[in-house]
């Protein structure tokens, strides 16, 4: 079974939701990206979301566009950040990581080499933002073939149609964009959410996991009460922006155990 | 050949083109898709097209026989469609007037979008004015301060010109800005993307608004000189002069068309923009085509002379012909587009944007190649009225 659906399974017998952070790696450096991946596990983490660094984030609001640049200044590479998952996993082999990047990184190793290298390096899951369901028919065959979850994102946007589509071809759980609009964009409805969650659920027995514009422990709780999974990204981000090396790790942790407090509180 | 028929229905030319974008982007993609269909398929909105063609930007654009400069050559004779005569002094406003016409079917009165030298800023600009929307211009930081006559041009329009700090703040990055200016803004914003990249339906569509180039060059070329041309020569940034050109020109047989990059300082030097020469197969800008990139897979700096051909990608539908073979490609260094351009200005009486010139280079490298009977057909595609500080400066003059 995949690390994504046991650690689904684990909590859903615990009757707890998944909080799901997002850092770039190699922001600000490679060296932080190892110890800050412990520190968000130590805060309450249930799944890692690593952002894979790319020149053109067309999806992603200012603060990721930053993260990537920091860490693409730097050098990270795809290459880099498997064997950061390497190293992770040699002190951490319970906790999943989704790989969340851009097509052209994966598609420059190639598909099918990518998909090796990172189910040899142990990631559990691949999100390609600019892979919708109709480009990613080899992609999906790959990273399952690979015993990988494709994790893929839906939208307020997206029809019933285009749900079962995602429905067809995603495993592990299906990430729901909250808004229309790029990361880390502003306001998020709670109840617009809620209703958009049920023909989702219609079509999917996958765990739902939602995101953009998730800030702080009480709307984590908010959105806890209605989804699977909680994803936090842009926010995490700003606080590594706004620390030094010796003091990100703690702040982050602060941070995120906050917003696993609000996640365990799950209000209705 | 047999009948060229693309894109396919999913925006596909062979393995490039098609939709990579965010799920977001979908719903905005669908409902311009279907406002499209609708208006091809409506007279009154090509009526409506041909009319603004007409009396807004001043075509049918004419064909000129540059004999002067072909007898110095002393080869093929060059023939030139002129689009630097339109209204805003480029190809570019014939798409700009298609996308705001359906911009205003589809009741949004906001257009955004990106520019690099500012033509299709200014483009985008002019027609906004023109039919009362409200217009917001993304341009990368760097090409804000090279460009700053295209600038002022723009808000004296009434446009709003936003200067764009991401990654390398060239033209891309304004790409990357207008894409996410549009997804936030769905509701009340069209995207008039400057060239044929973009997710489908863009390319397709941008072209299908360039192609009256091609069109009227398939009815003139036999009035000026008898017959059809040998070649076909068009200048590739994104490549939407060139596909407006070549595109009719697709099922004539026996007429090679020749797209011509930007080589800037030579190809072999690594400082160019030579995706189709130069470039691998890659996703950028929502579809696949041929991209300069790393070998991690990240887009690189481009550079030429020409801020229009200043672009690491290529429309998908160049990456297919090329694949294909039935359009060749061709790099043409920053000195080569240069001479062109001067010898334009002293022999003709033409002053040709530098995005031309280097169309223009290669037709007269190709040009004494060839018996004097043999016809080279150039797009020129704007006037270089924009390229006076850039040109002046490398003659070492200061205004
Ligand atoms: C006069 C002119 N020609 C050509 C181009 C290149 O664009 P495309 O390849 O889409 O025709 C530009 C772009 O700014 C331009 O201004």
């Amino acid at each position: 079974m995949s690390r994504i659906k046991s650690a689904f399974d684990r909590l859903n017998g615990e009757g707890r939701k998944a909080l799901i952070p997002f850092i770039t790696a190699g922001d600000p450096d490679a060296a932080l990206t190892l110890p800050l991946m412990h520190t968000l596990v130590e805060a309450g983490a249930d799944v890692i979301e690593l952002g894979v660094p790319f020149s053109d984030p067309m999806a992603d609001g200012p603060t990721i566009q930053r993260a990537s640049e920091r860490a693409l200044a730097k050098g990270m590479t795809l290459r880099k950040v498997l064997q950061l998952v390497v190293d992770f996993r040699k002190t951490d082999v319970k906790t999943p990581v989704v790989l969340m990047g851009y097509a052209n990184p994966i598609e420059a190793m190639g598909l099918e080499k990518f998909a090796a290298a990172a189910a040899q390096a142990g990631v559990d899951g691949v999100l390609v933002v600019d892979y919708p369901p109709e480009e990613a028919v080899a992609f999906g065959a790959a990273i399952k073939a690979q015993g990988m979850d494709p994790i893929f994102l839906l939208a307020p946007t997206s029809t019933a149609a285009r749900i079962e589509q995602v429905a067809g071809i995603a495993s592990g759980y299906v990430y729901y964009v909250s808004l229309a609009g790029v990361t880390g964009s502003g306001a998020l409805n709670v109840q617009a959410v809620a209703e958009r969650l049920p023909l989702i659920r219609e079509k999917t027995g996958l765990p739902v996991g939602v995101g953009f514009g998730i800030r702080d422990a009480s709307t984590a709780a908010r959105i806890a009460g209605i989804a699977d999974a909680v994803v936090v990204g842009s926010r995490i981000i700003e606080e590594i922006e706004k620390s030094t090396t010796e003091t990100a790790c703690a702040n982050v942790k602060a941070l995120v155990a906050d917003i696993r407090r609000g996640v365990d509180e799950v209000k209705q | 050949m047999n009948q060229y028929n693309f894109p396919d229905a999913k925006g596909h030319f062979g393995p490039y083109g098609g939709v990579f974008v965010a799920e977001t982007l979908f719903g905005a993609l669908d409902e311009l898709k279907a406002a499209y269909a609708a208006a091809q398929v409506d007279p009154a909105f090509r009526a409506e097209y041909e009319y603004e063609l007409k009396h807004f930007v001043g075509r049918p654009s004419p064909i000129y026989h540059a004999k002067r400069w072909s007898d110095l050559l002393g080869g093929a004779q060059i023939y030139l469609k002129r689009e630097d005569l339109n209204h805003t002094g480029a190809h570019k406003v014939n798409n700009c007037i298609g996308q705001a016409m359906l911009a205003k079917r589809m009741g949004k009165p906001r257009v955004i979008a990106e520019t690099g030298a500012g033509q299709h800023g200014v483009a985008t600009a002019t027609v906004a004015a023109r039919y009362g929307m409200e217009c917001v211009v993304y341009m990368g930081s760097e090409d804000v301060k090279r460009q700053a006559a295209n600038v002022y041009r723009m808000k004296l329009l009434g446009a709003t010109v936003v200067p764009v700090e991401s990654g390398s703040k060239t033209l891309k990055d304004a790409l990357n800005e207008a894409m996410r200016d549009w997804v936030t803004n769905i509701h009340n914003t069209f995207y008039i993307i400057g060239t044929v990249a973009g997710p489908h339906p863009y390319p397709m569509l941008v072209r299908d608004f360039q192609k009256i180039i091609g069109e009227e060059c398939l009815t003139q070329m036999p009035e000026m000189a008898g017959r059809q041309p040998d070649a076909v020569i068009a200048a590739v940034g994104g490549g939407s002069n060139a596909m407006g050109i070549f595109y009719p020109y697709i099922n004539v047989e026996g007429v090679r068309l020749i797209g011509v990059e930007a080589a800037g300082d030579g190809v072999e030097s690594g400082r160019h923009a030579a995706s189709l020469t130069a470039g691998v197969p890659g996703v950028l800008h929502g579809n696949r085509t041929y991209l300069l990139q790393d070998e991690d897979g990240q887009i690189i700096e481009t550079h030429s002379i020409s801020a229009g051909l200043d672009y690491p990608g290529v429309g998908p539908e160049h990456a297919w012909l090329k694949d294909l073979g039935r359009a060749e490609y061709v790099p043409i260094n920053d000195a080569e587009a240069l001479e062109a351009f001067h010898n334009l200005c002293r022999l003709e009486g033409i002053i040709p944007a530098l995005e031309s010139s280097h169309a223009l280079a290669y037709a007269a490298k190709l040009a004494p190649t060839l018996p004097k009977d043999k016809i080279l057909l150039v797009n020129l595609s704007g006037r270089g009225d924009k390229d006076m500080h850039t040109v002046a400066e490398k003659s070492g003059i200061v205004f």
